[in-house]
């Protein structure tokens, strides 16, 4: 979809390519601290916080991506990255009456601030999701989209160069490569 | 407003495409990675492709076949067919499929469920389970592309599958593949009330009045196969969608 987009991508496993992306996108598949001890055993955790942290080039997290940026996750016992202050939490099965949990599919989002990410997705933009966790930024002015499922939850974050989504924009259509257009031309 | 995923079914036989009749009577439809640029312009919502050929020939899924297909893909799409080891779990969701679906290795082997979900997590598997009534009356759940009876009881299966870590079921009734007869309501009813788990209604879609009716008996999402690529009433070769507003008009609650 990137390529459709008109972007080029590399998928990185080594620290020459990620010195020279001009732009990162931290997918994550799965349990977070699966992800998270991948991550750290890449031996690209320091470099990436670098050119993220540092340099500022723009990050995007993408589902467990997006988890991974917070500081801790109700799914696991290993730390987050922190570059968003917050946790991510587990669905309450209380507060969802007949919804089931992993929440999966397609659901519209509203905009909680404006932003280049975000810009020109139309009217009533929806995403795929699939997820049984979500984050919870402390700031409220980190939270970029939100989203309802039995009741509302952070559904994108925005802080200074850093980005993160919780549906999968690579999977949503005109409305997910709108997301991939406006990353790529950040 | 409230969204209902609408999965279109595809099954992979030979070379193709095919759609069957109650698991019989293949009939082509066409080349897979066409058919999801079809569905990629409809902005379909999720796609289920099947490889209904693997188990029951005892074959791995063919990962190159299925990475060539879902990179053509805007949309989440589950894979099932073959499916045994976790090792192949994973090359497939590499590949960027988002789910994938287990039929026979999951009678077999419950445990590969818990493994598949412990590693990419629930969401990622998908426990499908062909049912039948036998000449008793009594439904049974079937492998091998209805080939084999378990003898295993579904409703019992289900609560087995969600235990091993599941998240979701793909409930399909053999004996309505294919007929536009309706899905069998009962069902969908008695398995969702089993477990806690999404379930996605597959046999007998007709029209979209069927998917509201599956909902309405408990279902999380609707699947369909043959009212996605044929036109009634003679099976003529035709990919179709519902347009968002026929979907919001008489789907979406």
């Amino acid at each position: 979809m990137l390529k459709k987009a008109g972007f080029e991508s590399e998928l990185a496993s080594d620290e020459a390519t990620v010195e020279r992306a001009k732009k990162i996108i931290l997918p994550g598949i799965g349990a977070f601290d699966h992800c998270m001890q991948r991550f750290n055993a890449s031996g690209l955790r320091q470099l990436v916080t670098q050119k993220v942290m540092e340099e500022k080039i723009p990050l995007l997290g993408i589902c467990v991506g997006l988890q991974m940026l917070m500081e801790k996750s109700e799914e696991g016992i290993e730390s987050g990255l922190g570059w968003i202050a917050g946790r991510t939490l587990k669905f309450k099965k209380d507060q969802l009456g007949d919804l089931k949990i992993p929440h999966m599919g397609w659901t519209d989002v509203q905009v909680s601030k404006s932003s280049e990410l975000t810009a020109g997705l139309g009217e009533e933009p929806r995403f795929y999701f699939v997820h049984s966790f979500y984050v919870s930024p402390d700031n409220r002015e980190d939270e970029l989209l939100r989203a309802n499922y039995g009741y509302d939850f952070t559904a994108a974050v925005s802080r200074a160069n850093i980005f993160g989504v919780q549906f999968h924009p690579e999977k949503s259509h005109k409305y997910g490569m709108k997301i991939l257009e406006n990353f790529g031309s950040l | 407003m409230k969204r209902i995923r609408v999965i279109p079914g595809l099954l992979l036989h030979q070379k193709g495409l095919v759609k069957s009749v109650r698991f019989k009577d293949y009939k082509y439809v066409g080349d897979p990675i066409n058919a999801v640029r079809i569905f990629n312009d409809k902005e379909v919502d999720e796609l289920a492709i099947l490889d209904i050929d693997a188990s029951h020939e005892k074959r791995p899924p063919d990962i190159d076949r299925i990475a060539a297909i879902v990179s053509e893909a805007f949309m989440p799409i589950a894979y099932g067919g073959g499916i045994t080891r976790v090792e192949e779990a994973e090359k497939i969701l590499q590949n960027g499929a988002e789910k994938v679906i287990i039929n026979k290795a999951a009678v077999e082997n419950a445990d590969l469920i818990t493994a598949i979900a412990k590693r990419f997590g629930s969401q990622s598997v998908v426990a499908s389970l062909d049912f039948k009534k036998n000449w008793l009356g009594a439904t049974k759940l079937f492998t091998d592309n209805g080939k084999t009876n378990t003898r295993l009881d579904p409703e019992q299966f289900a609560k087995r599958m969600a235990d091993a870590g599941a998240g979701e079921i793909l409930l399909n009734a053999i004996d309505r593949d294919g007929t536009f007869e309706g899905y069998d309501l009962e069902m969908i009813k008695k398995i969702s009330d089993a477990v806690n788990i999404p379930v996605i209604a597959l046999g007998g879609a007709g029209s979209l009045a069927d998917f509201k009716q599956a909902v309405a008996h408990g279902a999380s999402a609707v699947s369909a196969g043959s009212m996605f690529v044929f036109q009634k009433p003679h099976r003529a070769v035709l990919i179709s969608y519902p347009s968002q507003k026929e979907l919001e008009q008489q789907v979406y609650e």
